[in-house]
This record gives structure tokens, C-alpha cells and sequence, in this order.
């Protein structure tokens, strides 16, 4: 039968990937700093977009993690060092949304105490929708995050010496305290960061709408670096297409998924039509806007669900790269046209400004840096996974 | 024995990763009518028997698409054209709302067809008896062997060859199968029919035992049982007795305008007649006087009843009086009745009325006609 020993995998990735990554982040960051300077206001927003997109990486790839362990899932576990890697994003979190609390007033309407005290509904919400505690609450959500992240990987990187099989019993355990966890802190993510920069609108699916595209950019991240590292010869050779499948059907899955719920959130709002509902969906569609709000549509769910919809798509290399890159840049747009028509300027429709570009580069750019960062220092395969074996035998 | 049909020769082994091996090897050469029979899937078995993607996919997409455009022209059709409805607002034909339904009767009959296509095309049901069937091979890869049958209809296959063939795999054991002598169809037995309708009636019986003796529950008759006004009947609710009510005291029926001058036998003003002697209103007064009025004023209006003497006879509408009253005199005996003459206001109508009149009018003109009039009707 098999032989449970592994040899320790480790192959530097290329040069060129830690230098294409610093050169998106210094761009984004010379730029970034020079919108700051130009277009105050916008660049705040941008920088909300940027950094919720970066959310939706990192804690999206937690929560795959953490799925593996507690479905017990054999396909994914010779990569799942690539979604630890993505993960890894979540400390530098505490950090990167200083940025953000700096600029609480130009996001946020309800954190002018004179804006809610004129206003009976802020006023009402104020209890929660205040700037102290708002801020626990961010630092709160990413110290959980963190040391999820920090007793996942810690126990997923002694299991490579150790091979000691009681690690993988712990992350089961630990998945399992997560899950609901990750369920709860993700909706303040999404009701603090996305629904309150409008303080009078309010959708209770706003949580599951945040989730299904968070798992999507997770999951396409995951996917085109699988791809990536399958073709250049850093993930383990036995890897074949059937490990692909299970990301396509996966993708497919909550890109329906994203469907169903963005409908769900339109489809209630349009049939009770109650105009402190409905106004948030007017915004979205004054002037050039509505060009974004079909565009939407189509670029999140109508063309990754023909593109993914036959099963041999679902395992060919190329139109993976293709649609993870295209779900990458959906999940982009649609935290876009959630959060640029609340900027007042904007309210009436688009206008194009260099400074949308710079922050989702900058992003990017980091996101590469980590991963590059964490696979230089860790196995690219969690040699000591007792179903390591299994998951390399799995077929269709 | 030799005159029994070959249906094919199978080859036994007990473990998966010798069944893919010999599954490879059979597909290398070159078998179109085999298969593999084993207790559970196999992973990757499909690709060692180099068998093709199933085309039951096309199935499903042709079925799904045809339920998403069969459900939105059915609700474009039934709440957009032939039953338009509005509904808290919205337009007939409002996407949003019809949706829902266009991905459940998608679903319905994506599921549907592709598990009627599976049974009927790819599985070849209803198929009662098979060679396989009540073997000792199909016990064993039921349990806990793996098989690969290769079918004697398959162009390469020559009996001695493929099982020298098999035998080369390296089996536990090989087996030629032949056809039963007599097809055999345990669904047509008789044993098996009595069981059937046996069971068929036992479940009969013990449902309706079941449901209508014992545990009998009374089907919701809230909407019959509530307390309500039965129509035409009486009801000790009300101090009067009456189930409808009457209407307020002083209603008036829609349209209807009343009569001034009711109960007046000489009034000192009458209406004026709002209507034009046309052909269409003159026939209609025609029509009306033949039905109601000349049984007693006779056809033409000289007094000569149809009714001979039954009744008294009225008085011609030609004399000089009769000429000289207004049309709101005739009117308003036609209303409200006069000598012995009843009312006709709740038989005819008012404007069937001032029809009446006009055509009265006509008749006198007639049975006085001037030479102008003879005029006229001979240039017509």
C-alpha cells in the first residue's frame, strides 16, 4: 500500500512574484497617498473598498480553512497550505484600518453627534452606531480573527514535524467554535463597514449578501494560485484536475449562491416598497448608475454561470484562471457599486477618477507580498496531514 | 446445451485496484458492449473504461430552459393579457415578482426529465428480466467481489478469445453466461399479480378503516359552519326576522330618476320629452306599445280591445282630447295610471316610456293625415 512518509516540499516560489507584488504596492501606496491629497473624500471611500475587499480575502480563506476541518474534506487538504497563506493577511487587519478610523467622519454620517441628535432614527440607533463603540468592535473582530488564524496555523505547521494526529482533532474542534463565530463577526464586518455608511437603510440579509461574495473572492484567490502553482510544479504531482473540480463546483456554487441572495435582498424590498427601503435601490439606479446595477448582474453572476455551468469548465486550467481572476475583479465591483453611490458627490452618477484604480492595486499588490512572504517560510504542502494520502487519491 | 444463446462471459476479482487495471485493459482492446459491476462506485473507473461524458446533461439543459420560458410566457399570458391584475402596484408583467416561479418550474422540470430520460434511454427501463439476473456473479459483485462482463452482441467477440482474454487478467474466476431458455417474466406470474392487487386492497381497506373510523378528521368547514345571512331565508338575528335587510328608507336604485308629479291625477306642469322621434326610437316604442298598451287601445289606438269585452274598453286615443294632450300628459298617464287604467312604471321603463309616446304620436299623425303628409310619403 501507500507510504505515509512525505518529503519535506520546499521550492521557493519565483523572484518575479515577490517583485510584481512589491511593484503593485508601492504604485498603489505612492498613489494611494497622493489621492489622499487630492481627492480626500474618495480616496476614504476607495480605501473602504480596498480594505473590505481584503477582508473578504483573509477571513474568507479562514473560513475555508476551518470548513475543511469540519466537513472533513479529503480533496483539499494538499492545498490547503495555499488558502493559510491567504489567510495570513488577517493580523496586518489591525493595521491597515487605522486609515479608516482616522477618516470615521468622512465615511460615516451617524458619528457627527450633531447629525444624530437632529435626527430621531440615528438618535435611536445611536446606542449601537456610536464612533467608541464602533471601534471595540473592529479591534474586537480582528483580535478574534487573529487568534482563530494564529491557533489554525500554528497547529497546522506543528502537524508537518510532528505528524501527530491529535492537531488535526484540535482544528476540528476549533472549526467548530468558528463557524458560528465567523458567522456573527462577519455581519458586524458587513453591517458596521458596508450598511452603515447609509445609518437609515437597513436589509437583515445584508450578512449572508457580505458572506456568499466573500467566499467567492476567497475561493477564486485560492483557485487561480492552485492553478498558478499546479502548472509551474510547486504543489505535489499525484494533484490532478479532479482537485480542480471540487474549486470550480465550489465557485459555481456561490456564485448561484450570491445570485439567489442578492435577488432575495432585491426581490423583498421591491415587493414591500416601503420608501425607507427602497431609496437605497433608487441610489443605485440615478443617472450612469444603473449601467453599474445591470453590469452587476452580469458580471457576477450571469457570466461566471455560463462560463461554469458545464463540468469539463469546472476542471480546465485556463477557464479557471479565467473566472477566478473575473470573480476577483466581480467582487471588486459589486463592493464598489455597494459603497461609491452613498459618496455624495457621486449620489447622481458616475464620474470617472484615476483614484477607483489605485486602491484595489495597492491590495492586490500586498496580498501577493503575504502569500509570497508565508510560502518562502512554510511547506507548500501539510506534509504531516494524516489525509494528506487520501486527499492526493482523490478522484471524481 | 449447445443450442443455448451466449449473452456473454464475465471475469470475478476482489479488490478495486485489479478491477481498474482489468477495466483498462479490456477498453485497450477495443470492447464497445461492456461493463463493469461493482458493490459501490469506484473512484476513476469511468476514465479506465475510457467511456465517454453522458450526454444526459443535454437532457437537463434542454428540459431546464424549456421550464423557464414555458413558466414566463404561462404568468406573461395569465396575469399580463387574458386576466390583468394589478398587485400592491406593481405593472402586469412585473420580472421581479415572476422570477420565483420561473426557477422552481425550471428546477421541476430539469429534475424531472433528467430522472425520466435516466430510467427510459439510459437505463432501458422498463426492462423485466435480464441474463445477470439470478446469477452467481451478480450475487457476488452485489457484495463483495468486482466484475466485468463482456456481451456476446459486441463485434470483437469470438467466445474462446475473450475468455482466454479474461483469463489473462488474472481473475478469481471467469463464467460464460447464456440466456434462460425461456424468458422468464416474474412480474407476469400469477403468484406475483395476487400479490399485488392482495396488497393493493389490504392498504385500501385498512387506509379507509384508518381514516374515516378511527381517526376521522373533520375536513376544514370553517367558511360553511361560521355564522352568516343565508340568502331568501330567515334569521333570528334581527328584531324583524328577515335574513337581507331592506334597503334605507328614501334609496334610490342606481340610474333611477323619480317621478315628480306622482300621484297627481291633473297636474299643473308635466316633463318635456327629451327624446327625438328617430326610426330606432320609434320601432322601440312600437315594440313596446304592441306589447303593453294595445291589448286595451287596440293596434292602431281606436279603443278596440283585443280582449273583447273582458275589460272595459278604453276611449280612442284620437279624439280631439287625446290629440291635444302634451307628450308629458301622455307620459305621465303612462306613469302613474289613469281611471281605470293602472301605472306601467315598474313594467316599462322611462325611457322606453317617452318611446311609447312618440310612437302614440305617430299613430295619430297617421290616422289624421293632411295631404302634405300623403305628399311626403308617396315621394318616399
Amino acid at each position: 500500500m501507500h507510504n505515509n512518509e512525505f518529503k519535506y516540499q520546499r521550492k521557493d516560489l519565483p523572484s518575479s512574484i515577490s517583485k510584481i507584488g512589491m511593484t503593485l504596492l508601492v504604485v498603489g501606496i505612492v498613489l494611494g497617498v497622493a489621492a489622499f491629497f487630492v481627492d480626500h473624500t474618495r480616496a476614504v471611500y476607495n480605501y473602504l473598498i480596498a480594505f473590505t475587499f481584503m477582508i473578504s480575502i483573509g477571513v474568507g480563506a479562514l473560513f475555508l480553512i476551518s470548513l475543511e476541518y469540519i466537513v472533513g474534506a479529503d480533496w483539499s487538504v494538499p492545498i490547503r497550505r495555499v488558502v493559510e497563506f491567504f489567510a495570513a493577511i488577517i493580523p496586518l487587519l489591525a493595521l491597515l484600518v487605522i486609515p479608516l478610523l482616522l477618516n470615521v467622519g468622512e465615511l460615516f454620517h451617524w458619528s457627527h453627534a450633531d447629525a444624530v441628535a437632529e435626527d430621531k432614527f440615528l438618535t435611536g440607533k445611536a446606542p449601537y452606531l456610536n464612533v467608541t463603540f464602533f471601534i471595540i468592535r473592529v479591534f474586537v473582530l480582528i483580535g478574534l480573527w487573529s487568534l482563530f488564524y494564529f491557533f489554525f496555523i500554528r497547529n497546522s505547521k506543528k502537524q508537518d514535524t510532528t505528524k501527530d494526529q491529535k492537531l488535526t482533532t484540535i482544528n476540528i474542534r476549533l472549526s467548530a467554535i468558528f463557524i458560528p463565530v465567523f458567522a456573527i463577526t462577519l455581519t458586524i464586518a458587513a453591517v458596521d463597514w458596508l450598511m452603515s455608511i447609509e445609518p437609515h437603510w437597513f436589509s437583515t440579509i445584508i450578512g449572508v449578501y457580505f458572506f456568499a461574495g466573500t467566499v467567492i473572492a476567497a475561493l477564486a484567490a485560492v483557485t487561480l494560485a492552485t492553478v498558478l502553482l499546479k502548472e509551474n510544479g510547486y504543489l505535489h504531482p499525484a494533484m490532478t484536475n479532479d482537485h480542480l473540480y471540487s474549486l470550480g463546483a465550489l465557485l459555481f456554487a456561490f456564485v448561484n449562491f450570491w445570485g439567489y441572495i442578492a435577488f432575495s435582498q432585491y426581490m423583498l424590498i421591491w415587493y414591500a416598497d416601503l420608501p425607507e427601503e427602497t431609496f437605497w435601490f433608487m441610489q443605485k439606479w440615478e443617472g450612469s448608475w444603473a449601467i453599474f446595477s445591470i453590469g452587476l448582474i452580469i458580471i457576477k453572476f450571469l457570466v461566471p454561470y455560463i462560463v461554469l455551468v458545464s463540468q469539463p469548465a469546472k476542471m480546465d486550467p485556463k477557464k479557471l484562471k479565467f473566472i477566478s481572476v473575473w470573480l476577483l475583479f466581480a467582487h471588486l465591483y459589486d463592493l464598489f457599486w455597494f459603497v461609491m453611490p452613498e459618496m455624495e458627490e457621486l449620489s447622481g452618477g458616475y464620474s470617472f477618477s484615476w483614484i477607483d484604480l489605485v486602491f484595489p492595486i495597492a491590495a492586490v499588490g500586498l496580498i501577493i507580498l503575504v502569500f509570497n512572504m508565508k510560502a518562502k517560510k512554510d511547506n507548500l504542502i501539510p506534509i504531516g496531514d494524516p489525509k494528506l494520502q487520501r486527499g492526493l487519491d482523490f478522484h471524481l | 446445451m449447445t443450442d443455448k444463446k451466449i449473452f456473454g462471459v464475465t471475469a470475478l476479482f476482489n479488490e478495486p485496484n485489479a478491477i481498474i487495471s482489468a477495466a483498462r485493459k479490456v477498453a485497450d482492446a477495443g470492447f464497445t458492449k461492456w461493463d463493469v459491476n461493482s458493490p459501490y462506485p469506484i473512484h476513476g473507473i469511468d476514465k479506465a473504461m475510457k467511456m465517454k461524458p453522458s450526454k444526459l446533461g443535454i437532457v437537463t439543459l434542454i428540459f431546464g430552459l424549456s421550464g423557464a420560458v414555458l413558466a414566463l410566457i404561462l404568468m406573461y399570458w395569465t396575469m399580463s393579457v387574458d386576466y390583468p391584475m394589478i398587485i400592491g402596484g406593481k405593472p402586469y408583467f412585473s420580472l421581479p415578482a415572476f422570477i420565483p416561479v420561473t426557477f422552481e418550474v425550471t428546477v421541476i422540470m430539469a429534475t424531472l426529465s433528467t430522472v425520466v430520460a435516466m430510467f427510459a434511454f439510459f437505463f432501458g427501463l422498463p426492462r423485466n428480466s435480464h441474463a445477470l439476473h439470478d446469477t452467481d456473479y451478480m450475487k457476488k459483485v452485489s457484495r463483495d467481489h468486482y466484475g466485468i462482463v463482456i456481451e456476446a452482441i459486441d463485434p470483437k467477440f469470438d467466445e474462446m478469445a475473450t475468455l482466454q482474454l479474461l483469463k489473462d487478467l488474472k481473475p478469481i474466476t471467469t463464467e460464460i453466461i447464456y440466456h434462460p431458455e425461456k424468458e422468464n417474466y416474474p412480474i407476469f406470474e400469477p403468484r406475483f399479480i395476487a400479490l399485488l392487487v392482495g396488497v393493493a386492497v389490504v392498504v385500501s381497506i385498512g387506509t379507509y378503516l384508518m381514516l374515516n373510523k378511527l381517526v376521522y378528521i373533520v375536513p376544514f368547514d370553517w367558511m360553511e359552519k361560521q355564522a352568516k345571512v343565508i340568502p331568501q331565508s330567515g334569521s333570528e338575528f334581527f328584531a324583524d326576522g328577515r335574513g337581507m335587510r331592506l334597503p334605507v328608507k328614501g334609496t334610490v336604485a342606481k340610474g333611477f330618476i323619480p317621478y315628480p308629479f306622482e300621484g297627481e291625477t291633473n297636474p299643473k306642469e308635466v316633463l318635456s320629452n327629451p327624446y327625438f322621434p328617430t326610426k330606432e326610437n320609434l320601432e322601440l316604442g312600437q315594440r313596446k306599445y304592441l306589447t303593453y298598451c294595445s291589448p286595451c287601445h287596440g293596434n292602431y289606438g281606436d279603443g278596440d280591445s283585443r280582449l273583447a269585452g273582458q275589460f272595459p274598453n278604453p276611449p280612442t286615443l284620437h279624439s280631439d282630447r287625446g290629440r291635444n294632450f302634451s307628450d308629458g300628459m301622455i307620459y305621465h298617464i303612462i306613469t302613474v295610471g289613469q281611471n281605470v287604467m293602472p301605472s306601467y312604471a315598474s313594467q316599462v321603463t322611462r325611457d322606453e316610456r317617452w318611446a311609447i309616446v312618440n310612437y302614440i304620436r305617430a299613430l295619430q299623425r297617421a290616422k289624421n293625415a293632411t295631404d302634405a303628409d300623403l305628399k311626403l310619403v308617396k315621394a318616399e
